[in-house]
């Protein structure tokens, strides 16, 4: 299965083997991870973050990131992919998502990888809730994150 | 027609509902009519038309304003997604 969406943590490494396996025509992988900070930046200040929660859409989200891999698949040659995306509450440090891409050459997994994440960004429907010391907080969408995924749609 | 309903993140606890099954009116077709007939409902439903920042899904896939709903269908309401 190359979509999870889970509570539990992840293991990069575990995952990374689970995915060469057996697969020895790939010669790159490409790894995203992203994870929970302790402060984040609202019109210029810094505030304290201590955890924060992700909701998400069951059965949307799944379908959503299926579709962003295959979108991946059809624009570069690629050997294998695989997506984990957390839900619930996680603290500063712990990984929130995970993105693997091998391929035989380096620049379709990096640029794959870096495809999949854009989209993830602004089409699967995952909404975080952050916590501090002044209260619950929703993370606002960034005009950025849109520019991001807007630049792969310009360019074939 | 009956349509399954239900609301993400901010707009959830702004509704202070996370779905409803509701039976809506014949005369709506797309989701511009059934935003539109939600804030009906007045008070903190009328963000449903007055924000510019609420997104939607018909049947799971991103919907926008002239999307088709048909009888059984499952619309979402929810905030731009801030995942990953």
């Amino acid at each position: 299965m190359s979509v999870s969406v889970q509570s539990s943590a992840f293991d990069v490494g575990a995952e990374i083997a689970e995915v060469t396996k057996n697969a020895h025509g790939i010669g790159a992988i490409a790894s995203f991870v992203g994870l929970v900070r302790d402060l984040h930046e609202i019109d210029g200040a810094s505030a304290n973050v201590t955890a924060m929660t992700l909701e998400h859409y069951p059965g949307m989200t799944e379908h959503a990131l299926e579709e962003i891999v295959a979108a991946a698949h059809q624009r570069w040659q690629l050997i294998a992919v695989r997506v984990i995306h957390r839900y619930g509450r996680l603290e500063p440090g712990e990984g929130i998502v995970l993105v693997v891409v091998a391929s035989a050459h380096r620049g379709e997994a990096f640029a794959a990888c870096e495809f999949i994440m854009d989209f993830l960004k602004t089409r699967a429907p995952f909404w975080k809730k952050e916590e501090s010391p002044e209260g619950g907080r929703w993370v606002a969408a960034r005009d950025d994150d849109e520019a991001a995924t807007a630049r792969w749609l310009d360019r074939r | 027609m009956t349509l399954k309903l239900l609301y993400f993140a901010h707009l959830r606890e702004a509704l202070g509902t996370a779905g409803e099954e509701l039976a809506v009116p014949e005369n709506i077709t797309n989701v511009a009519g059934l935003r539109a007939h939600l804030a009906a409902r007045g008070g903190r439903w009328r963000v449903l038309v007055e924000s510019q920042n609420l997104r939607a899904a018909v049947n799971q896939q991103m919907a926008g304003d002239e999307v088709t709903v048909l009888a059984g269908d499952e619309v979402a309401f929810f905030p731009p997604v801030t995942g990953g």
